[in-house]
């Protein structure tokens, strides 16, 4: 649960206002893979936001100066041997963040796609619950998809929505903060299968009595790259989404501090 | 079966067991893999040797053709050492997974002690990261 706040007054400053605790013991973590055109800018949007906060890059096996751009922006760099995909990076995340004596992680996409601007509110909202997702659709932004990928995001915040018991509309996205309880969870058990990090760890985040909720964002497009949608892949998205579902809602429940790898 | 046919069994099997007993000698082969294949030519051997035990076993189990008792045995075996890779490749990828992350997790500490050694005062921003 939470710990007391250890505020210092004098330090606050007016974006503060809305952000509760202490951002020394919050971490930002970015997961990397291959994005040196954007990673560094996405660093220093973080820390112009919130100038005290640290940020973690898990450079996740990128081929290119990723983890340079990174540590030139400000960022500790943690480098991964080779790819271990989202759910492995952010792993390391939470490892580094719980050896390192941060108790709150917020993820963040290393390719721009977050408004990192929102991070104030993201991190405010861990007042009141464990895990706070930052969902497009809520009203806010034009984000869309269409055909299957559109039918997958549905029947994951429908059933997502049961397993929380709260309202998702946008379960998969990546911008969500985690409060001490999660974090603690998440260090020992958190999904490293494709998919996993998104359903997987929100199941598991439920099964261990952890409060979610979400706050509307609005997503930008994408600095650089561009997100992989026909046809063939939504479909078969579509159904790795369902049996990713299924597998995680049948696993056995995590024991506190027993790592189910 | 003639007795060519017979010899022909009985050597293939025998080579079988062989190698595979070679393999473990040499650490190339771990007994909890090589259990099944030990079983595998033994049966094989057995039955290579004495034919009447897979005629009587067709019998007792209702297979008409003898043969397809026998492809039935062998694929059956063979799924069974495939579910039990899939298994050990699925523990092997979380060890490497855990190694890595651990390398990664040392590699972060190495460079935050080099960064506070160099400026203590300023320390867990800048880090140590070497720009290669």
């Amino acid at each position: 649960m939470y710990g007391p706040g250890q505020h210092d007054a004098e330090a606050l400053r007016p974006y503060h206002d809305s952000v509760p605790g202490d951002l020394a013991r919050t971490l930002i973590v970015i997961p990397a893979l291959n994005e040196e055109s954007s990673v560094g800018i996405v660093v220093e949007s973080v820390r112009r936001v919130l100038p005290d906060v640290q940020c973690l890059v898990v450079d996740d096996g990128s081929k290119d100066r990723t983890g340079d751009r990174a540590a030139e922006a400000g960022a500790w760099v943690a480098t991964l041997p080779f790819n271990l995909g989202v759910g492995g990076a952010m792993r390391l995340g939470f490892k580094v963040a719980r050896a390192r004596g941060f108790d709150r992680v917020v993820q963040v996409d290393a390719d721009g796609q977050h408004p990192v601007d929102q991070l104030p509110a993201l991190i405010a909202g861990l007042d009141d619950a464990d895990i706070v997702i930052g969902a497009r659709f809520a009203g806010v932004g034009d984000y869309d998809a269409r055909g299957p990928r559109r039918w997958a995001m549905r029947l994951l915040a429908w059933a997502l929505s049961r397993v929380c018991r709260t309202t998702l509309t946008d379960a998969t996205s990546g911008f969500r903060a985690c409060g001490p309880r999660a974090v603690e969870v998440f260090a020992d058990n958190y999904p490293a299968e494709y998919l996993g990090d998104t359903i997987e760890a929100l199941v598991i985040a439920a099964k261990s009595n952890c409060r979610v909720r979400q706050v509307p964002v609005e997503m930008s497009a994408r600095i650089a790259g561009a997100p992989s949608q026909n046809a063939v892949r939504s479909t078969l998205y579509l159904g790795r989404v369902a049996i990713a579902l299924v597998f995680a809602i049948l696993k056995p429940t995590p024991r506190p501090g027993g790592a189910l790898a | 079966m003639n007795l060519v046919t017979q010899i022909f069994t009985i050597a293939a099997s025998a080579l079988t067991i062989a190698l595979v007993i070679a393999l473990m000698r040499r650490g190339r082969l771990r007994e909890r893999h090589a259990i099944w294949w030990l079983l595998a030519g033994t049966l094989a051997l057995v039955i290579s040797i004495f034919p009447g035990i897979l005629a009587a076993a067709a019998i007792a189990l209702g297979v008409s053709v003898e043969a397809n008792l026998v492809f039935f045995a062998s694929i059956a075996i063979l799924v069974l050492v495939c579910i039990q890779h899939s298994s050990e490749l699925t523990r092997l990828e979380g060890e490497v997974r855990s190694l890595s992350e651990q390398i990664a997790m040392l590699d972060l500490d190495r460079r935050l002690a080099a960064a506070e050694a160099a400026a203590p005062e300023q320390s867990g921003d800048r880090d140590g990261y070497d720009h290669r």
